[in-house]
């Protein structure tokens, strides 16, 4: 029996990274109507402008945040101005097809520049300490760190989005986008505020993702596919939805590697795929678009 | 004063022209009411002076500054403010929340939530309530409440009786005298001829992209409007200006 809790538990943490790393795929999409296929790749992208920064200047991985997290949102907002707001002109299929050729060029370029070896980011004795709940269950303190984190960075960017003005427009310019340009939203800095959060927040998931396990320059993909999961079984557009998607992708994950260890990643497509048969719309559907 | 100006300005969708040369100028405090058949022009000449469509050819002015080129949002802050047909409101947003997206331009003024309450004072009763929720009367003055909120030099509205109850659009016209009596001017695109003509002191009626006949409520009698409206033995323009 506690076999199966313990799997639960490890399902809920691994959940949480999961959270974190679909947010800002939720928020894209709530806001633009769009899933960015670069997602996955942006959040590798990160770890490896990790990586140099840790190879170059020494010390934990932990500081890079400092740099990271605003180099990203600073080339979200970029990336919207100079590329996607071009993109998004063209109807929907642009911009998807926009951010797959960004994936591809962004998986090459590192595969160039650092090879296909495993990479990944070394915390000390963080990456592998846990708290001992008891003979079965331990508890490790980085997923549990990120746990919470994912749990406090959705809670914040609902709030943002829920009381703050800029959340508020966002939420309107998501809604009905000719009404919020009419009432005198600038649509455009909606939109790159949006990007720089989103890639703010997978720039969080893609360092902790690193230092969990490792990365390659092509484990965005698969980065992606689980975002997309998460995103979708929560609801699109909706960031509780994305935390509960996480963690039933996540706990779908663990039990399925304790059926059988080479099962879990399958468990948790096919959990996917039952819920998009049943339940198209997510479990929380999407009444209140972005937030 | 001037406050708006439109110089010869011609629109089209596509290969179908919706407005031909049409000039006119609309003074501050004024209210221009511009009616006309299905197809006349009447919603084209409004997202003319939103934004939302930029003339083929011809100059939109407001306060003597060239904004044919300005984007919408840039024009709310600049002083106009359009209540598009439809409501258009944020449906997932609460009356509230909708209300104060209006005011995302920042333009001092004397409209603020709470005189939005006291002008629709049914839609504080359900500040709370999301716009998707509400019946077409309380959409419609959200609508106007939004629109307002922008402290607008100029307000817009594209046919505000549509679809709602006579009694209902008598109580939107009550508020939108207390409006214009605020010194706000008004242009607006309405089908409802006798109210269009009781809070206009100028109408303006287009027929087919032009002007078919303008004038003072007063001085135009109803088969003159008639005439004009339906393009039978349309009268000659008097001006076409209606200032």
């Amino acid at each position: 029996m506690m076999v199966w809790i313990n799997a639960i538990v490890q399902g809920l943490l691994l959940g949480g990274l999961y959270a974190l790393f679909s947010c800002g795929l939720s928020l894209m999409f709530g806001v633009m109507r769009f899933v960015n296929l670069a997602h996955g790749d942006f959040a590798v992208l990160s770890a490896y402008v990790a990586y140099v920064l840790v190879e170059h200047l020494g010390g934990t991985p932990l500081w890079t945040f400092a740099i990271v997290i605003p180099a990203s949102a600073l080339v979200g907002f970029m990336l919207q101005r100079l590329l996607l707001d071009r993109a998004l002109i063209g109807g929907e299929l642009s911009p998807l097809l926009v951010t797959f050729g960004l994936s591809i060029l962004i998986e090459n370029l590192l595969q160039q520049g650092f090879g296909a070896n495993n990479e990944s980011l070394f915390v000390g004795s963080l990456s592998y300490d846990s708290w001992k709940i008891n003979n079965s269950i331990y508890l490790g303190r980085l997923q549990v760190i990120v746990f919470g984190i994912a749990v406090l960075l959705i809670a914040s960017l609902q709030l943002f989005l829920s009381r703050s003005r800029p959340g508020r427009n966002m939420r309107a310019t998501a809604d009905n986008r000719r009404a919020a340009s009419l009432s005198g939203v600038n649509e455009r800095r909606v939109r790159a505020t949006a990007t720089a959060i989103a890639l703010a927040t997978v720039a969080v998931g893609g360092l902790f993702l690193a230092m969990r396990t490792s990365f390659t320059p092509t484990s965005g993909s698969n980065d992606l596919i689980f975002a997309f999961e998460a995103v979708i079984i929560g609801g699109l557009g909706n960031l509780w939805g994305t935390l509960l998607g996480g963690l039933i992708l996540g706990v779908a994950q663990t039990v399925g590697s304790q059926i059988n260890p080479a099962d879990g990643i399958l468990a948790g497509h096919l959990v996917f795929l039952a819920i998009l048969a049943y339940r198209p719309q997510g479990i929380i559907a999407s009444r209140y678009a972005v937030s | 004063m001037t406050l708006l100006r439109l110089e010869r300005v011609t629109a089209h969708y596509g290969h179908l022209q919706a407005l031909d040369e049409l000039s006119l100028s609309l003074d501050e405090g004024a209210t221009l009411a511009v009616i006309g058949a299905n197809g006349a022009g009447k919603s084209t000449l409004l997202s003319l002076v939103s934004g939302e469509l930029r003339p083929s050819q011809g100059r939109v002015y407001l306060n003597d500054e060239d904004i044919t080129k300005v984007e919408p949002y840039r024009r709310v802050n600049l002083g106009i403010a359009l209540v598009p047909e439809g409501r258009h409101l944020f449906s997932t947003l609460t009356v509230e929340e909708n209300l104060l997206v209006g005011a995302a331009s920042r333009r001092q003024g004397r409209w603020n939530i709470d005189a939005v309450y006291d002008v629709f004072p049914f839609i504080k009763q359900r500040r709370n309530v999301r716009a998707a929720l509400l019946s077409g009367g309380e959409q419609q003055a959200v609508a106007i409440g939004r629109a307002l909120m922008s402290n607008p030099a100029l307000l817009l509205l594209d046919e505000v009786s549509l679809g709602l109850a006579p009694v209902i659009v008598r109580d939107l016209y009550v508020a939108l005298r207390q409006v214009t009596e605020g010194g706000t001017t008004l242009l607006l695109v309405e089908q409802d001829l006798t109210e269009a003509l009781n809070i206009a002191s100028h109408v303006l009626c287009l027929l087919e992209g032009r002007v078919a006949l303008s004038g003072s409520p007063q001085d135009l009698d109803q088969t003159q409007v008639v005439n004009a409206y339906f393009g039978r033995h349309a009268a000659p323009p008097e001006a076409n200006s209606p200032s």
